[in-house]
């Protein structure tokens, strides 16, 4: 190793050693076809090609590499949710990212610091007792504490007491964290391309042949690419994309904007969300303060970012760290989320019997990318779905078993 | 700013206004199987387009109607509700 840096550091041109290949040729088939290069796409690929041996597998990504809500998102990972169908799910994910660095030779910069949620009201402490009993119950790491406890674990909070927003006390999940979440997405690309996984960038997909009840091909800008399986993990383009197949999906698109601060030392230790502010904040490890906050408030397929929306994210986090008024934002954006009626997400099958769903991430699919790749590999690779992902099912809108995530995901994705 | 054109109150800033999403067709009651119901109640129009969709004024509780473009977020017009009937 201190050779080959030795070398390299004396070498005239520094020679790059591309993790990612360049985008090949088309081939005609794969056995495996993923529509979508974001970080639950080349998860998949990733656990198809490592754990399943399947190596005919093309990720077909429209623009660049997780360039869609994988590099939009804000990175909250954690399992505080409250059906326990969606606490076993997430718990998965949480524990698949505490060995995600190592599994991928690629630091995801994961840091596990726990998530602090506040309450202002009384009915707030209350859905919090039933999430922290819930979480208790399955495994998780996730407690009620008083206004002390608050304190203790975010000193610089702004508490006010007396007032209005007085913070009564908040839901401590010490599982709860962050990563990198371009990292996370470079990682799996790596990893999937060097166990033979083609990704082809700027490969469109613009429609299905369909024939009887199987996807015989898709139709890209590039040409046509017959399938074996094929898997739909695009993003906010998940209802259009699925739509193309005939497949329609109870989705709904809203904008989610977040922003950054400019750099500042470490101070904020946790990630704090607010469920009366609707925002929340975490410090990046470059010391950007990263606020986001709730989906905007009509459907929309834009990616433009609004005044209102840095007014409120403002408000709100001032409102809970006063000094942070001085400070300067960087940047603003958006990206287009698919959104469910229930908040959970739509993985496992489709009307066809070879197109596979990864679908309805919305807000809070980011912490969901190593086990929803997993569990989606699985699921392509044994032709079934396993029982972790049965209740995420599309059909649980037609037999009414929707797994209502709204109050545990409202604030904080 | 985004402005909303209200048929009762005129121009007014979006933020004064709540949308309800899409006008979908309500099933007959009597003669509807759960899969139409589960389609009524969870899916709503989002293909990229043009949708008329319901809005309600918050502060005067007016309830009425907008066609907009779901891609450009242009407001293409707004109309009261009494409109939609005739249309039907
Ligand atoms: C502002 C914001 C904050 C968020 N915060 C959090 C958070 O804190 N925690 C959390 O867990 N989640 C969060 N999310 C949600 C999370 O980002 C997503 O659920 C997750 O990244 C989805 O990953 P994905 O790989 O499925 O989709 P994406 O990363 O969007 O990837 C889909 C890819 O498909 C491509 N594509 C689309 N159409 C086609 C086509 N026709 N052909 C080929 N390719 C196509 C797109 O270009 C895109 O690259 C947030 C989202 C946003 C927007």
């Amino acid at each position: 190793m201190p050779l080959r840096l030795l070398k390299y550091g004396l070498s005239r041109d520094y020679p790059v050693s591309g993790d990612i290949p360049a985008t090949p040729e088309l081939k005609p088939a794969y056995d495996v076809v993923i529509i979508g290069g974001g970080g639950h796409g080349l998860a998949c690929a990733h656990h198809l090609a490592k754990y399943h041996g399947i190596k005919s597998v093309a990720v077909l990504e429209k623009g660049y590499l997780a360039g869609g809500n994988t590099a939009r998102n804000t990175t909250t990972i954690r399992s505080n949710y409250i059906t326990p169908e969606g606490i076993a799910f997430y718990k998965e994910g949480v524990e698949l990212f505490e060995r995600l660095s190592q599994e991928l030779d690629f630091n995801v910069m994961f840091s596990q610091r726990g998530q602090l949620t506040l309450a202002h009201t009384e009915a707030t402490m209350r859905s919090f007792h039933m999430r922290a009993e819930m979480g208790k119950h399955m495994g998780t790491r996730t407690e009620v504490v008083d206004q002390k406890g608050v304190e203790e674990l975010c000193p610089l909070l702004n508490m006010d007491y007396g007032g209005p927003l007085e913070i009564l006390g908040g839901l401590w999940h010490a599982d709860g964290g962050t990563a990198r979440h371009d990292a996370v997405a470079w990682g799996y690309a790596a990893q999937a391309s060097r166990r033979g996984v083609e990704i082809h960038q700027r490969t469109e997909v613009q429609g299905f042949e369909v024939v009887g009840d199987r996807v015989q091909a898709v139709k890209t800008n590039r040409g046509r690419v017959a399938c074996g399986q094929v898997l739909i993990a695009t993003g906010g383009m998940n209802y259009d994309v699925a739509l193309m197949a005939g497949v329609e999906l109870p989705i709904r698109c809203y904008p989610l904007q977040a922003m950054v601060t400019q750099p500042l030392k470490p101070w904020l230790h946790t990630l704090v969300s607010s469920v009366s502010l609707h925002t929340y904040l975490v410090q990046s490890s470059r010391g950007e303060v990263v606020i986001g906050g709730g989906s905007d408030p009509y459907q929309l397929y834009s990616t433009r970012s609004t005044l209102d929306m840095k007014e409120h994210l403002a408000e709100g986090a001032v409102h809970l760290f006063p000094f942070l008024q001085g400070v300067r934002l960087l940047r603003q954006w958006a990206g287009i989320t698919d959104m469910t009626p229930d908040y959970s997400p739509i993985m496992g099958a489709s009307p066809l019997a070879n197109l596979w769903l990864d679908c309805g991430w919305g807000t809070w699919g980011f912490k969901a990318t190593p086990v929803a790749g997993k569990r989606m590999a699985q699921t392509i690779a044994e032709g079934r779905v396993p029982d972790i992902l049965k209740p995420f099912a599309l059909e649980r809108f037609e037999t009414f078993r929707l797994l209502n995530e709204m109050g545990a995901t409202a604030a904080s994705h | 700013m985004k402005l909303l054109t209200c048929p009762m109150n005129g121009p007014r800033n979006i933020d004064e206004f709540q949308s309800f999403g899409p006008v979908r067709a309500r099933p007959d009651p009597n003669g509807t199987a759960d899969r139409e119901w589960s389609r009524h109640l969870f899916r709503a129009e989002n293909r990229k387009g043009i949708v008329v969709e319901w809005w309600r004024h918050v502060p005067s509780n007016y309830f009425f109607l907008a066609e907009r473009d779901l891609v450009s977020n242009e407001i293409i017009r707004t109309f009261d509700a009494s409109q939609l009937r005739e249309r039907a």
